[in-house]
């Protein structure tokens, strides 16, 4: 169990004005969707959360503890971040990426054990990906890579999630599955927070919605009480339209 | 994947360490063999061995006592030093063609040492003032790289790279205005020799040094290959981290260019062969560059010193027509 205590957070976004301070607490259990058109902080927030980036102001407390004053490797132990982009240095396979998940629970002197790489395979399996665990990270496509970041981070197990775009480079199966996977985690006590494109998936997988604007306000709250289409237009600057499926409710763009 | 299966590659990581470190400390001890037997004047192995016990004549106990072990000790010492120097500036600046000297090392050795050559003075001062030189010019680049306080790889990279070419210029003045009878001494120092080589202990207990501190890094120096913020994500304490390697990094290579002046492809081949065969986990690559950079130039100076006997060529020239055609086949052949 995690809990992550946001007070009057500022993200330090160059050249911006503060904007509103974020006070808010993502719960074990719950599901929080980020949205907010290009460059409006989303990507920032979550480096910010996750303590690769100082915030301008106000603090981000992990389990009762200001983030700022924890050890890198215990932070690691409960928070885990998806990346939006990632790099690749020096080649490496699908095994050996999924498995440095497990570095964070490891002493310097300890080699990976027999648990630890079953959990890199119940990873990679979970994620759709084991069939190409041998494979060179640098000959995958962009969905595989995205699933393999994925699987990384269950590998790594944290209580809580962090995800930008956990989404991005997914064919239509895909996504539902990694959002099924979110869902069964919060499901199992762990929390989530993403940054999302697709209002739809918010929509249906979120249960509190964070909305940044482009100027650094914020609104935040359950999911019922953001997803009113008239701040939504006002969010992303077009207009949508509205229809219901599936009892979820749908947004399309329209001119 | 059945546990047993699981268990049993659990069970196979050490061994995978285990086969290609053995099978390098093989090639070690053949190439330290050999460079004792071989040379001038042959020794035979029987000899040698009644040497290595503390018999034999007193002709075959200098020469291999007194001259060829020592020699080959500090040989294999910088060769190690400098292949893993290089491996870990590569991780650091996450770029493949980083070497050892590629932060102007060598350079600011160089001119500490031709210094010391020019005003006539003799081997301990050359020694301290070439690794006056490194470390002055580490100060250097890291000071001007770090400047506004927020380096980055290829800044590091670039203000290395320009102040290596400012050294070269100085070295090129000083290599003009010389008098003709030093010139032979001070390019054979450039070229990398290790007759100036006295004592092997300095560098061999470097060696063993990093060797032990940086193994237990290795897992760390992974996830830092794979770009910083992943690193610190998965609690990797990204700049003490970076802070160590380049001290370490830096400090090997000075060790090494003060005991055999600067011997160029070692730090740069040999990581890059060993990741071609044997991966990139650096547990394994970090200890397997010590052992083959040593091997390397083991059999690099053994070549010198016999292959135009009794004249001696200068080391580096050996490790690059030994390196380069074999890099560029690995690379070939690989995927």
């Amino acid at each position: 169990m995690s809990r992550l205590d946001i007070r009057e957070l500022v993200i330090d976004v160059p050249g911006r004005g503060d904007g509103s301070a974020l006070n808010l607490r993502v719960e074990p259990g719950q599901v929080w969707g980020v949205l907010g058109p290009n460059g409006a902080g989303k990507t920032t927030l979550l480096h910010t959360l996750a303590g690769l980036r100082p915030a301008r102001r106000g603090d981000v407390w992990l389990n009762d503890r200001p983030l700022a004053t924890m050890r890198r490797r215990h932070i690691a132990r409960a928070l885990g971040l998806v990346f939006q982009d990632r790099q690749d240095g020096f080649p490496a396979t699908v095994r050996e990426t999924a498995l440095i998940g497990r570095h964070p629970y490891l002493s310097p002197w300890q080699m990976e054990g027999g648990d630890d790489l079953r959990q890199a395979e119940a990873a990679l399996e979970r994620l759709d990906v084991a069939h190409l665990a041998d494979r060179l990270v640098s000959t995958l496509s962009g969905g595989e890579r995205q699933r393999l970041a994925i699987a990384t981070v269950l590998t790594q197990a944290p209580a809580l999630w962090l995800a930008d775009e956990p989404t991005n480079h997914l064919d239509l199966h895909h996504q539902t599955a990694v959002m099924e996977l979110l869902a069964e985690q919060a499901a199992a006590g762990r929390a989530v927070m993403m940054c999302l494109h697709d209002l739809n998936l918010a929509a249906r997988w979120c249960d509190h919605l964070l909305l940044l604007y482009p100027d650094g306000k914020a609104r935040w709250g359950p999911r019922e009480k953001m997803l009113v289409p008239s701040s939504l237009e006002r969010l992303y600057g077009q207009r949508l339209a509205t229809a219901e499926i599936d009892g979820a409710p749908v947004f399309v763009p329209v001119r | 994947m059945s546990v047993v299966e699981l268990g049993a590659r659990a069970m196979g990581r050490p061994r995978r360490l285990a086969v290609p470190l053995g099978t390098l400390t093989l090639a070690a001890l053949t190439a330290l063999v050999l460079s004792l037997t071989i040379g001038s004047a042959s020794v035979a192995p029987e000899a040698l061995w009644a040497v290595l016990r503390g018999e034999g004549d007193a002709l075959s106990r200098t020469l291999i006592l007194e001259l060829r072990l020592p020699r080959s000790l500090s040989a294999f010492a910088v060769g190690g030093l400098l292949a893993m120097a290089g491996a870990l500036m590569q991780v650091l600046l996450r770029n493949p063609l980083a070497d050892p000297y590629v932060l102007g090392l060598s350079g600011g050795a160089a001119v500490g040492a031709l210094t010391a050559m020019l005003a006539g003075l003799g081997g301990l001062v050359i020694s301290g003032s070439a690794f006056a030189g490194a470390l002055a010019s580490t100060l250097l680049v890291f000071g001007l790289a770090h400047g506004t306080g927020s380096w980055t790889p290829s800044r590091l990279l670039l203000t290395g790279v320009v102040v290596a070419a400012g050294w070269g210029a100085v070295i090129t003045l000083m290599l003009a205005v010389s008098p003709a009878e030093r010139l032979p001494g001070m390019l054979y120092w450039l070229m990398g020799d290790l007759s100036y080589a006295r004592t092997p202990w300095p560098p061999l207990a470097l060696l063993l040094i990093v060797c032990l501190l940086v193994i237990p890094l290795g897992r760390s120096l992974n996830v830092l290959a794979r770009g910083p913020l992943q690193a610190a994500a998965l609690g990797v304490a990204v700049r003490p981290l970076e802070w160590t390697i380049y001290v370490v990094a830096s400090l090997l290579t000075a060790m090494a260019v003060t005991t055999a002046g600067s011997i160029g492809f070692v730090g740069l081949v040999v990581p890059h062969m060993l990741r071609l065969v044997l991966g990139n986990d650096q547990r394994l690559i970090l200890p397997a560059c010590a052992l083959a950079g040593g091997t390397l130039l083991v059999l690099a100076d053994t070549l010198a010193r016999t292959m135009i006997a009794p004249e001696q060529l200068p080391v580096g020239v050996i490790t690059a027509l030994l390196g380069v055609p074999t890099f560029l086949y690995l690379l070939y052949r690989s995927r």
